[in-house]
């Protein structure tokens, strides 16, 4: 038997963070919310009704490419993708066809035990997209199917890779490294739940050592990076064995089905739409201008990789931590003011309270870092009382629950709480005379040579101190004193 | 006043309103009452809409009795053709398939009429989506030429044309794709101006060809229709291809046409031009040529190819506009499809009529993958040939004049049978739409059996005024009979 290589190219719709639709003023927080509440005369196609492009959208499509290394066309056509479905409003669709706004990109995509992989991006590309059909509310209300258009004239981009992944680890790599980017620059929030982010899979086989590509099959309906993987697997095994046992790959389209794990033809190549793309003469060329572009390409910020990258060697964190610190843009953005913020040699501390304590509490809530009710300036002075030692961890964790409550300066709370920890030789030491002479069984047992028996002494001096002793100095007092 | 209120201009009507001779209500009645006399005959309109425009007359004069300022359409009757959006009036287009649509928002240029306190009296019958050359192609009624009740008024915006010759209404909006306005125009002996492409915004004017599409008025004087220009052109940020020139101010009448330069385009003057055209152009020339502009003959050597590009380019985007009319989301749906594919086959099928078929089915086959460069591709290479026929031309000359038709209006069914002959009535009008520049049809005399002539008078793109100037020198110096 031959041996098999697989070969994808991913093509993946991303929803760009904009407060309003691509091409009118509705907005775009349409999910979840009564249907055909964000609708105007231009996203229904009332008759007479004409786009008017979305800057932003423009703005945010931009940073993208920029950020995945694409360049940027000086000038990009709109052109109508013409079918027809009941959840299209105009039986078009405004896209971008033989001139998108970018092409030529790279993303660098990290794989478990080896070497990162360059994969190439062909090209990106704006649109708009369709409404939503509801068969079961319309079966079951009306004899028929209802359309809602909250999502029409939502603004996508489309990001198609060139066909050069090898495995459904690199394709599932690709999209978790695309994922990052493209939600760091903050160009779409990627929300998979609210199908801000959708992809679509060109899978085709070759005999390992062949140059030419396989014939491809396109397979839709992948709403997850795991049902991206599974589907790929299963496609690559399905067009092996049909190659095998004689017979011949056919260009189609097919679906996946989550529930059998199986794709599923959809419609053949014969059968595909004619879709009649033109240049949309509703709307001019869209202009990039250098200036503009060179502007956004210098205001695009430190990517994912890199950010961790500097973070580990800075801060001496472990790959780790610094993968966990640079999950999102908000999350690194509030470590990062943090840790600039706290005295020199606490940034460590930064971390380590972050990435327990406020990421623990993050995730009991399911906020995002942006909803730290508090400013990162106050984490970093927790941090260096830490550091400084006048702040037990014990205490700290206090501090925090406070801060988080109250939203005030963690000195203010320390001093609220007297949680300042006591490191006043004369009062720790008169504190340790006291347990000693209460436990003197523990005060032999240690100067005999228990260390375990140190534990009830400090308990005692803890407790005597409201835990405001500083624990190494009542080690240090303690021991002393037996010696003695 | 006892004088007849429907003898007045559009100027006129709002100057004795703002000086208090005469109510806007009784202006409306006097035009109301004439509709009532000859709409029997003429059948101009598809709605008259008497309550609404008496509620914004009484609302002009409750304006003037308050003392508020008054726009510069105050009282002034105005018909708007049947693809214009009127909020909360039914706009059908003269098709089936949108019969019983309430247009949900009003067109840019029916705002800014009401902004400029016009009285809106109705809509007007047209060819079914402003396809066609007689208003024959309407789906619910003809509408006659009111100088001759057997012939038609030109088309498609034939409703409009006779309204305003018939004094129906003293300004008449309609729009002109090919032809739609100036041929009407001179077939019922009145103004009507395509301008310039950009200069009125497009927005509620339900797309036939949007690249080619333009509003424009019908008036019975050159300083009416340049009067309702300035009212309706000018930028609009719901347009992206409206430019943001504005429109020029009314000119006054000059005194004299000293140093203007009028090209006759050799190719205009053809076998098959119609001798009492021919007659009635030649000798408005030499009323210019009196006037002390000079003239001499211009090439436009492009001129052959323009109805065949025009019929491709326009049924292209007409195939790609109308597909929106698929009985989902407005106006007539078929009511017993098995299925969606049924549901548009049998919609469009019964709801558009034949002309209607025969354009979309023209431009999906133009724009089909494999025909596409052949036709839509080469098209769109020719239009720009012929473009740039008149920017050279433009060099030489400041203004070409030329027959508006190549014959005098013509008797219903004549041409109905032979669609390319009535696609070849308009060899004079099309080429202005594919090169974006601005022309008029103005009255120049009547044949021998009485039915007017137009002639044609053509400026470069944003040359309103000159050709404004113009025109009003030419109307002074050949006043044109009024009707009845």
């Amino acid at each position: 038997m031959k041996e098999y290589e697989l070969v994808v190219g991913l093509e993946v719709h991303a929803q760009l963070a904009t407060r309003t639709k691509l091409f009118c003023a509705c907005g775009t927080d349409g999910f979840g919310q009564a249907p055909n509440s964000r609708i105007c005369p231009v996203c229904t196609a009332q008759p007479g009704s004409l786009p008017v492009l979305n800057r932003r959208a423009v703005e945010l499509g931009f940073q993208a490419a920029l950020a995945l290394d694409c360049e940027i066309k000086g000038s990009s056509i709109f052109a109508r993708k013409n079918y027809f479905y009941p959840d299209l409003p105009k039986a078009y669709q405004i896209s971008q066809y033989d001139r998108p706004f970018s092409e030529n990109g790279r993303l660098t995509v990290a794989l478990k035990d080896r070497a990162p992989r360059v994969i190439r991006i062909k090209r990106i590309h704006l649109e708009e997209d369709a409404g939503k059909l509801l068969h079961e509310l319309g079966a079951a209300e009306l004899d028929g199917s209802l359309v809602d258009f909250n999502r029409a004239g939502v603004p996508l981009i489309e990001i198609v890779t060139e066909p050069d992944l090898r495995s459904s680890e690199e394709a599932y790599a690709y999209l978790s490294a695309l994922k990052e980017v493209v939600q760091f620059v903050g160009a779409s929030r990627c929300d998979m739940e609210k199908g801000e982010l959708r992809c679509d899979a060109n899978v085709s086989v070759r005999p390992i050592g062949q140059e030419a590509l396989g014939t491809r099959a396109e397979i839709k309906n992948l709403n997850s990076f795991k049902n991206v993987k599974d589907a790929v697997d299963h496609e690559f095994r399905r067009q092996v064995e049909l190659v095998e046992s004689g017979g011949t790959v056919v260009q189609e389209t097919r679906l996946w089905d989550a529930e059998a794990r199986v794709t599923r033809s959809l419609r053949s190549k014969e059968d595909a739409h004619d879709y009649r793309y033109f240049p949309d003469p509703d709307l001019p060329p869209l202009a990039a201008d250098p200036n503009w572009v060179a502007e956004l390409k210098a205001a695009l910020p430190e990517l994912p990789a890199a950010r961790r990258a500097r973070f580990s060697r800075t801060l001496g964190l472990s790959a780790y931590d610094a993968g966990v610190l640079t999950a999102d843009r908000a999350r690194a953005d509030f470590f990062e003011t943090a840790a600039r913020s706290a005295p020199a040699g606490s940034s460590k501390v930064v971390a380590n309270l972050f990435s327990t304590e406020i990421l623990a509490r993050l995730n009991a809530e399911g906020k995002s870092a942006e909803q730290i009710p508090f400013p990162p300036g106050h984490l970093g002075s927790l941090a260096g009382l830490v550091a400084a030692g006048s702040l037990s961890s014990k205490g700290a964790k206090d501090v925090l629950i406070r801060m988080w409550e109250t939203g005030r300066e963690p000195k203010d709370i320390v001093g609220d709480l007297g949680l300042a920890q006591v490191r006043d030789d004369e009062k720790v030491r008169a504190w340790v005379k006291e347990a000693v002479a209460a436990n003197p069984k523990a005060a032999a047992d240690l100067k005999g040579g228990k260390a375990a028996a140190i534990g009830a002494l400090v308990g005692a001096v803890m407790k005597l101190s409201r835990g405001q002793a500083d624990p190494g100095l009542v080690n240090a007092l303690i021991r002393e004193a037996v010696q003695e | 006043m006892t004088a007849d209120l429907t003898a007045l201009s559009a100027a006129g009507i709002a100057g004795a309103v703002r000086r208090g001779e005469a109510s806007a209500e009784a202006v409306l009645d006097a035009h109301l009452t004439r509709v009532e006399r000859l709409e029997p005959t003429l059948r101009a309109f598809l709605t008259v809409t008497r309550d609404r425009a008496r509620a914004a007359a009484r609302a002009v004069d409750e304006k003037r009795r308050s003392g508020g300022p008054l726009g510069p359409l105050a009282g002034v009757p105005v018909a708007l053709k049947d693809n214009l959006q009127l909020e909360g009036v039914e706009t059908t287009c003269a098709s089936k398939i949108l019969k019983g649509h309430v247009a949900a928002y009003d067109a840019t240029a029916v705002a800014r009429l009401k902004a400029a306190d016009a009285v809106i009296v109705g809509k007007t019958n047209l060819d079914e989506f402003a396809m066609g050359s007689s208003t024959e192609n309407s789906a619910f009624q003809r509408t006659a030429n009111p100088w001759d009740p057997a012939r038609v008024p030109g088309g498609s915006s034939g409703g409009s044309a006779a309204a305003a010759a018939a004094r129906l209404c003293a300004l008449s909006f309609g729009s002109d794709t090919g032809r739609s306005i100036r041929p009407p125009a001179a077939f019922c002996g009145v103004v009507g101006l395509k301008p310039t492409y950009g200069l009125v915004s497009r927005y509620g004017l339900v797309a036939f060809a949007s690249s080619l599409d333009q509003i424009g008025p019908f008036a019975r004087s050159v300083e009416d229709a340049a009067l309702a220009l300035s009212v309706v052109g000018g930028h609009d940020p719901m347009d992206s291809t409206c430019a943001s020139a504005a429109p020029p101010p009314v000119p006054p009448i000059p005194p004299d046409l000293k140093g203007l330069r009028v090209g006759l385009p050799r190719e205009y003057f053809i076998s098959g031009l119609d001798p009492e055209v021919e007659k009635a152009v030649r000798g408005a020339v030499d009323v210019l040529k009196g006037l002390g502009a000079s003239v001499r003959e211009v090439s436009l050597p492009h001129t052959q190819y323009a109805i065949a590009v025009y019929y491709i380019l326009a049924p292209s985007e007409a195939s790609s506009n109308l597909a929106r009319f698929d009985g989902i989301r407005y106006g007539f749906r078929d009511r017993s499809p098995r299925g969606l594919e049924e549901l548009y086959e049998r919609t469009r099928g019964a709801g558009f009529g034949p002309e209607v078929k025969r354009r979309i089915m023209l431009g999906t086959y133009a724009l089909s993958s494999g025909y596409y460069d052949a036709y839509y591709a080469k098209a769109r290479r020719v239009r720009a040939l012929i473009a740039r026929d008149f920017e050279l031309a433009f060099r030489d000359v400041d203004l070409i004049a030329c027959p508006t038709t190549p014959t005098p209006p013509f008797r219903f069914g004549e041409k109905t049978d032979d669609p390319v002959a009535m696609y070849l009535s308009d060899v004079f009008t099309i080429p202005s739409n594919l090169a974006g520049n601005a022309s008029a049809s103005l009255p120049c005399g009547l044949s021998a059996a009485g039915l007017p002539l137009g002639l044609q008078l053509v400026a470069d793109r944003f040359g309103e005024a000159a050709l404004f100037k113009a025109a009003r020198a030419f109307e002074a110096a050949r006043p044109f009979p009024a009707l009845p």
